[in-house]
């Protein structure tokens, strides 16, 4: 059980850092070469290119450790498949049938057919990778949004769940908030590494028109985005949790003991064992606020609830969501500050932000795998929140020795990959946009 | 509605053997082939655009299988469960070494990638024969709807089996030549020079080695589970389906001297379809047949969701296959043609 844990957790952790760059850094090739189209700017595409180079990288690396996830949940989770696949099973299905057919059909198309598909066809190609990858990752999250709200579901005859309700399913409200959350997090990280890349070139004196292109883009799609990621979506996620899962909430904000005007913690380290939040920097009512819309509000502690129904890792859990929400607070103020600067045309000579810039890209990485550690462990001790505990969802008769066999083989296997990963990219960065057509 | 979602997966399946075969196929036998980095360039031209699209029909079938029968989903593969997880590192490691390969243009990392492919072509080509063969001999299903059987016992087919045993090692070997001549013939299809000349060649030889294995591996079937071969003449369209596969095998020698060189793939590919729906054909209803009671098998009648799932799939599936198929042909079509050494147009691999 705790290798299956662990396996899936470092799988598709691992997996997400790529297609969160995928699908956001798709949008903004997709507004590159539309700018190209409408005003025939060479800059623009050249811009689309250089990026296109970094994204086929990003989408194999995406694409191979993808594979496996489709498969784990039988592998490893067999007992869940078992009891939810009549649900879920409907998601993952349509992931493959409507948005990966889609992705890998134009892939190939973009990367390599610019000179024979011409202006429109290119940006069509764009476009259907784009339309591609940001389906699938809604197929996705209504999979995971059903784990944590079950909605559409009737029990079956063999006490397995079927689907009642293909609507009610796919337009669960926690998918659709969770949808644009994510997304937005996911345009942050992709705006966010293509204003560091300007920033690097533009500290280095080198490609400064380019430079200029990304910085302008960048922060401008990341500002954007990171206010999108506070209000509406994450105020929204954070009223669904609230209402649906109300431990996870006192767990992620450290509330042992009910508490009106509940308060804020900014910072301070959960005791779980003497239920106390240890040196508190709080903002009195807040919590009460943001949660339930007025200061007066009680915020359940966890001490309301049965001890079997606490999240397992509330430590990890509670600095899970401090970290999305601290880094996220900080990307949305640097990018703040850069598009004061921009706007005021010194962005380009002020060399500590254009430093800083440069040095936040591992941030927005960082932030979407707390939050997505939030969004996992907030739901424990549930796999499927209220009617099947994770314990009871691995797969009956594996050997837990082929699981830690094959733990240790995706360690050895994906620590190659990232290596890999790094060093290509790293040289893509080095080399500039090309001045020549096509790959060099 | 059971027997057409099982009609469904079963031609999903066959989409992708016939399909990412071909890139298997063109993988194992890639460095003989192509000696010189322009001729491996010229292979991958041809498989470039398309590998990860042909693979997308295992995940949309895993994905079907687990919407349309999640308890065979989820006794599959929690049962197969080594087997599985090597068959997801060789294709990690497959599409590494396509999309990889040409970022640097150094030697010994072309090598390095031209190896790691070949080298996943084979292993998956001989898993995926292998797993299918386990379909057929049966594995130790219980009545709990579960199994679990190691990678290998004493390779024989009783008293305790392993994924690997003498018939499905004998099948996956049958599997790995299938798909080698099936990449041949369409290398001789997509390429040409000395590429072709090379696989037609290989070809030639390849098509004499899984007739030798065809017989052995039928031959075995006959006693580790005659109850198969005896559906597979008994039932009309199975064998219906054999003879038609055999047919445009034995064609396939013929073709290879006529000029058309899509002929010799389209046999190819008639023959896999063939012997593939023949034996789903046979095997139906059955998904995963239990050794130890007939009864314990899982079936598209015992295994499947509920019906409201299954009638609201068949809305979205037709539509999202037609879909899939526009973008087939769009890609297919933008290829079209053959890839030729040393001329590396827009739609290659440099």
């Amino acid at each position: 059980m705790l290798w299956d844990r662990l396996q899936f957790a470092f799988t598709v952790t691992y997996h997400y850092l790529f297609p969160q760059l995928t699908m956001g850094l798709s949008f903004l090739i997709v507004i590159m070469k539309w700018k190209y189209l409408r005003t025939n700017g060479d800059m623009w595409n050249r811009a689309a290119r250089f990026w296109a180079r970094i994204f086929a990288i990003n989408f194999a690396v995406g694409v191979v450790t993808g594979i496996p996830l489709e498969f784990q949940f039988g592998t490893n989770w067999a007992a869940f498949s078992n009891y939810a696949g009549g649900v879920i099973g409907q998601t993952l299905a349509m992931e493959g049938v409507f948005a990966f057919f889609l992705e890998s059909s134009f892939i190939g198309a973009f990367v390599f057919g610019e000179k024979k598909l011409g202006r429109r066809g290119h940006f069509a190609a764009a476009l259907g990778v784009f339309i591609g990858s940001w389906l699938s990752g809604y197929f996705i999250i209504a999979t995971n949004a059903f784990m944590q709200h079950p909605v559409g579901y009737a029990v079956g005859p063999g006490g397995d769940l079927q689907l009642s309700s293909f609507w009610q399913f796919v337009v669960n409200p926690w998918a659709i908030w969770e949808y644009l959350h994510n997304m937005c997090a996911s345009v942050i990280t992709a705006a966010t590494v293509v204003a560091a890349v300007g920033a690097l070139w533009q500290l280095n004196h080198k490609h400064e028109e380019e430079a200029h292109l990304f910085l302008k883009v960048g922060v401008i799609a990341a500002l954007v985005a990171s206010v999108l990621q506070i209000f509406p979506t994450g105020d929204q996620n954070g009223k669904l949790v609230a209402d649906y899962q109300p431990t996870a909430l006192a767990a992620l904000e450290g509330v042992f003991a009910s508490t009106p005007r509940a308060p804020l913690a900014i910072i301070g380290q959960p005791d779980v064992n003497k239920g106390t939040l240890e040196n508190p920097v709080v903002v009195p009512g807040v919590l009460s606020f943001l949660a339930y819309g007025t200061f007066n509000a009680t915020v359940q502690g966890l001490t309301a609830f049965p001890k079997n129904q606490w999240p397992d890792n509330i430590s990890l859990l509670y600095y899970s969501y401090h970290i999305m929400v601290g880094l996220g607070t900080l990307i949305l103020a640097l990018m703040a500050v850069s598009t004061i600067l921009l706007w005021t045309k010194r962005l380009y000579k002020t060399r500590p932000v254009l430093w800083m810039l440069m040095l936040a890209f591992p941030f927005p990485y960082i932030a979407t795998t707390a939050g997505w550690l939030t969004t996992e462990l907030g739901r424990q001790p549930w796999i499927v929140y209220g009617l099947l505990r994770t314990s009871a969802a691995s797969s009956p008769m594996l050997n837990t020795g082929d699981v830690v066999f094959t733990t240790i083989g995706f360690l050895g296997l994906y620590f190659v990959i990232g290596v890999i990963f790094l060093y290509l990219v790293g040289r893509e960065i080095a080399r500039g946009p090309a001045p020549a057509e096509g790959r060099s | 509605m059971h027997a057409l979602w099982y009609t469904l997966l079963a031609l999903m399946l066959v989409v992708y053997v016939v399909l990412d075969g071909f890139d298997f196929g063109t993988g194992i036998i890639f460095r003989y082939v192509a000696k010189s980095d322009e001729e491996r360039r010229q292979i991958l031209s041809a498989i470039g655009p398309v590998w990860d699209g042909n693979e997308v029909w295992l995940i949309a079938a895993g994905g079907t299988l687990f919407f349309a029968f999640p308890r065979a989903y989820a006794a599959g593969f929690s049962g197969f469960y080594m087997p599985l997880i090597i068959l997801l590192w060789l294709l990690v490691l497959r599409g590494l070494a396509i999309e990889l390969r040409s970022h640097e243009p150094y030697r010994l990392w072309h090598d390095f990638w031209d190896t790691t492919l070949q080298f996943a072509s084979i292993l998956t080509a001989i898993i995926l024969g292998a797993a299918f063969a386990n379909l057929i001999r049966g594995v130790p299903l219980r009545t709990s709807g579960y199994f679990a059987v190691p990678l290998f016992t004493n390779l024989l087919t009783h008293p305790y089996i392993g994924i690997l045993d003498y018939y499905t090692i004998i099948a996956g070997a049958f599997c790995l030549v299938v798909l080698a001549l099936h990449g041949a013939l369409f290398l001789v299809w997509k390429t040409d020079g000395a590429v072709r000349e090379r696989s037609i060649h290989a070809a030639r030889r390849m098509w004499w080695v899984v007739i030798a294995l065809e017989i052995i591996t039928y031959a075995l079937t006959a006693v580790v589970q005659p109850d198969f071969l005896a559906s597979l003449t008994v039932r009309v369209w199975p064998l219906i389906l054999v003879l038609a596969a055999l047919a445009a095998f034995f064609y396939i020698p013929v073709s290879l001297k006529g000029s058309n060189d899509l002929v010799p793939f389209i046999g190819s590919v008639v023959f896999i379809v063939g012997m593939l729906t023949a034996a789903a054909g046979a095997l139906f209803p059955v998904l995963i047949t239990s050794t130890i009671n007939p009864s314990y098998s899982l079936t598209a009648y015992n295994a499947s969701a509920g019906s409201h799932g299954l009638n609201v799939g068949i809305v979205w599936w037709p539509i999202g296959i037609a879909l899939a198929t526009g973008y087939f042909v769009f890609v297919y079509r933008s290829m079209s043609g053959k890839r030729s050494a040393g001329k590396i147009d827009e739609y290659s691999y440099k």
